[in-house]
Formats: C-alpha cells, structure tokens, sequence
C-alpha cells in the first residue's frame, strides 16, 4: 500500500494555520467496567474539518459528547478556544444522526429553536432562522412539519439550527448516517463549500470510510479495547481539485485503502 | 357499516338496539325495562326541573373539580417520575396497586377523614382518574427519543424549558390517552362517590328513583350520563388524534 503521500503532512492549507480551536487533553471516560476512553488527547484546528473515524464501540460519538459538554470525562479536560469546557456553550452546535427534530414545531420554529432557547425574540429569530432556511434551500417549507419532509430535507433543518446559533464549533454525530446514498453525496460536496465558507471548526463523526476521507482536512482514526487515537491523517493533495475530482484522485484511494487495511481487523 | 349498498351513517346499529329495548320493553318481561319511548319522554320531562339541574350541576362541579386535580397533579408527577429513577422507584408500586386496587372500598376511609361533603366526592373522582394518567404519562416520558434532549441540552435548556417545550410535548399522545381513560374512571368515581359519600347530585336521584322503583326515571338519568361520558370521551378522543400524526415519528 503506497502510504508515503499520507506520511508527508505538508499541504499549504494545514500548515498556514495551526491555530488550534478545541483541544481534548488526556480524556478519559468509563461506563461502569467498560473503558469508552483512555487517556485519548486529540487537537482539532480551527476552520478545518476532522472526522473521527473507527469501528463502532471505540467511543467516538461519546468523545464528540464529552466535546459537547452532554456528558463529564472521569478526567482530563476539554478547551474550546481556551476555555475549559464544563457544559453545554454557546460556541458549540450539534447536529445529530436522528436528526432530533420536535415534531409538533414548524420548519420555522425547529430553526429557530436554538435560539429560542437563547432566548432571543421571536421576531429576530424567526428572521435568523428565516436566513439559513434559504441557505439550506429549504425555502417554502417555513410552515411545513418534519413529517412531511423527506431524510434529506429534514437534516437540512437540523443543520440549519446549528448555523443559526452562530456557534464556532459544529459537532456533526453521523449526520449523512440516515439519508439515503445519493443525498448523502449531495450533503458531502455541500459539505465541502460548507467549511470553505463558514469559518468555523467541524468535528465530524462518522463510520464511512469514504466520506471521512472525501470531506476531511484531518482524519482521527481511533481504535477500540481501549479507546485511543491510533493515526492522524491528512490528505493534502486533492482538496483543491474540485469536489467532483476527489473520488478518483490517486492519494483519495490509498487513503482509503490505507485506513480500511487498519480497520479491518476490528470489524467483527 | 353498509346494508345493501347503502352507507349508513355513524351508530346506525344503536337504531336496531333502541328497537329490541322497545319491543322488550313493550312485551312486558319486566317492569325493570319499560319501553325507550317512555323513557326518552320522562327524559325530556324531568330535564329542567329543578332537583334535575340541581343534581347535573353539582355532579358536574364535583366531577370537573375531580378531573381537575387529577390532571394538575397527576401529568407532572408522571413526568417527574418518567424523569427521575429514584422518584420511580418509590412511587410506581404505588401507583400499580392503586390502579388496580377496588377503591370503593377506600371511600368510607375517606370520608372518616374529609368529612360527608363535597370534599369527599371529588377526592374520591380524583381518586379514580389520576393513577391511569400518572401511569400514561411516565410511559410517555419514558419513550421520549433521547437525541430530543441532548439537542434542548446542547443549547443550553433548564429544566424547566426542557420540562414545557420538550418532555410534555413529546408525551402528549400518551397524556391524552391517559386523560382519555382517566376521566372515563372519573365519571364512576364521581357516582360512587355521592352514592356512598352523601347522597347529593345523580346519587341522590339514582337512590331516590330506584328505591320507589320509578324506572322510567331511573332509566332517563342513566342515559344522560352515558351520554355525557361519551361526550366527553369522543371529545378527547377527537384531541387525541389531533397530536397522534407525531407520535409515530418521534
């Protein structure tokens, strides 16, 4: 397997800016026996995407959780731009596998949400949510319910609520996990625009190998019985290549290659 | 239902039930059953004397006033205990033996200790309604999607916005139905109550009526009430399916 392409961590975008946004340092987490986390430390650089990537059971959403301030590492600590992380904050959003919409709230109000609970005025909110509703190309469907969207639309509403808190950080759980394959595509090159534009940090957690590749400035791969970070890769090579030019880009495949020649002998 | 081709509308089979009451009634097997017809005419005859309206108002104060405090104290204690494992733990098996328990047997205690009033007969309506919707809400909040509250959590909620705008919403399906069926009980409970307590409202008529063996009378006042839990049961039903389009989809 020609790993040499993925050794060489010198593309000009990772190196430019080594600001680093969130930081876990030493986390780990325990679930009565089961160790989920052992003294795992892991930098994500601020405006680039990381995935989390590995087979399932080796914590990754539990650490996405703990970086989310939804649960409490037994030790080691958390900074998001600094400041240790104690709770939930205003500098993170979710946007999570199920998609975790309120089914009896609009469009509107499932945007707006977020905010709400902010507790910023119905009318600047709704306003906000009425923006990123546009963004997401959910236009005309402010009134509709969850139920009568689609998988695909129905993210979109969950990812604008997290863009409509303005939140530096975005946790994605798995979030293409639950539409089907061709949307899943649409969302991964949207993806892609997503985090050139928006300056934000992204914390992606997923079981695809593909897509952690396809959309990452930087892959975590963590492995299982305990819990670690066994690699950091970062593809460097094809970013710039356009999104429809990934897919058959030589360095895309060895990567993949490369990590599912590591992974395979975790899956059972 | 369709007879030959025909649709007929809702409760059409009730016709054919009056019909066989009538003829039965008309027969003579027992002066228990006179004929619907003489009863539905001593219904609309007594219906707006006063000792009528008397018993339909206080009936009605003490069977709202029931289902009232059911409701109040029963959804949250429901939802407390949905929420919290140690509040379940001490109060679920009460509330299980509650349910099923024989409560007209409790009403002499209660009213040893409320008194022969009023007080009694709403305690006692209460009584009977709030268990199933202690029991129906818990279940609601137990099978609330958990994504629902690490999103309200991830923004930043108390409890008490994640109480209003998640977990009551999310278990409102089940609260209805609980409602639903706790208010059916509670029409019982408000019966049993001034049958045993103090012979006030629909008691006291029931007492009256069927001790001089009035049966036509007997009859009317029993069908008003049927008609009225009913009622009030459809209306709840008709809320239920309101909000029943989400509860598939949490």
């Amino acid at each position: 397997m020609a790993t040499s392409q993925t050794k060489k961590t010198t593309g000009s975008r990772v190196e430019a800016s080594v600001e680093i946004a969130v930081s876990a340092r030493n986390i780990s987490k325990n679930y009565g026996e089961t160790e989920a986390l052992k003294n795992l430390s892991l930098d994500f650089p601020r405006g680039q995407l990381t995935s989390l990537l590995g087979p399932s059971g080796c914590g990754k959403t539990t650490l996405l959780k703990i970086i989310g301030g939804l649960l409490s590492a037994d030790s080691g600590e958390v900074e998001v731009g600094g400041q240790a992380v104690t709770g939930p904050g205003e500098d993170r959003a979710f946007v999570f596998q199920d998609f975790a919409l309120l089914p009896w709230a609009s469009v509107i109000r499932n945007v707006a949400f977020g905010l709400e609970l902010r507790g910023v005025a119905k009318s600047e909110r709704e306003s906000i949510a009425e923006k990123y509703i546009n963004d997401v190309g959910l236009a005309g469907f402010e009134n509709s319910y969850p139920h009568e969207l689609s998988g695909g639309m129905r993210q979109r509403v969950g990812l604008a609520r997290a863009l409509s808190v303005d939140a530096q950080v975005l946790l994605m759980d798995e979030p293409f996990s639950a539409v089907d394959e061709q949307t899943r595509r649409k969302f991964q090159e949207d993806l892609l625009s997503l985090v050139q534009n928006e300056n934000k940090t992204f914390i992606f957690v997923t079981h695809s190998i593909e897509e952690a590749v396809y959309v990452s400035d930087q892959i975590a791969i963590l492995l299982p019985r305990p819990s670690r970070v066994s690699e950091i890769i970062k593809p460097s090579g094809f970013r710039d290549k356009g999104p429809e030019n990934i897919r058959r880009d030589p360095e895309y495949l060895d990567i993949v290659d490369k990590i599912w020649a590591s992974l395979r002998s975790y899956v059972e | 239902m369709k007879v030959f081709g025909y649709q007929l509308p809702g409760m059409s089979s009730l016709i054919l039930w009056g019909l066989l009451w009538e003829i039965v009634g008309r027969v003579g097997v027992t002066f228990f059953i006179p004929p619907l017809s003489e009863v539905f005419q001593t219904l609309f005859a007594i219906i707006g004397t006063p000792a009528f309206v008397k018993a339909l108002s206080e009936t009605a104060y003490a069977f709202s006033m029931g289902v009232f405090f059911a409701i109040v104290i029963g959804i949250p204690v429901g939802i407390l205990m949905g929420k919290s494992r140690l509040l379940d733990e001490l109060l679920l098996p009460w509330v299980n033996i509650f349910l099923s328990a024989p409560l007209t047997a409790l009403v002499p205690v209660l009213m040893v200790l409320f008194g022969f009033g009023m007080k009694s007969i709403i305690i006692t309506t209460s009584l009977f309604a709030i268990w199933i919707i202690i029991l129906n809400s818990r279940a609601g909040v137990m099978q609330i999607n958990r994504s629902l509250v690490d999103m309200a959590n991830s923004f930043g909620a108390s409890s008490w916005e994640a109480f209003t705008k998640i977990y009551f919403w999310a278990a409102l399906p089940e609260i209805l139905g609980g409602v639903r069926i706790g208010v059916i009980r509670a029409v019982k409970g408000v019966i049993i109550g001034q049958l045993l307590i103090s012979i006030v409202g629909f008691g006291a008529l029931f007492e009256l009526y069927s001790a001089n063996f009035m049966m036509t009378h007997f009859w009317a006042v029993l069908i008003v009430l049927f008609a009225l839990a009913f009622t009030i049961s459809e209306f709840l039903a008709y809320l239920e399916s309101r909000v029943a389009y989400y509860a598939a989809k949490r």
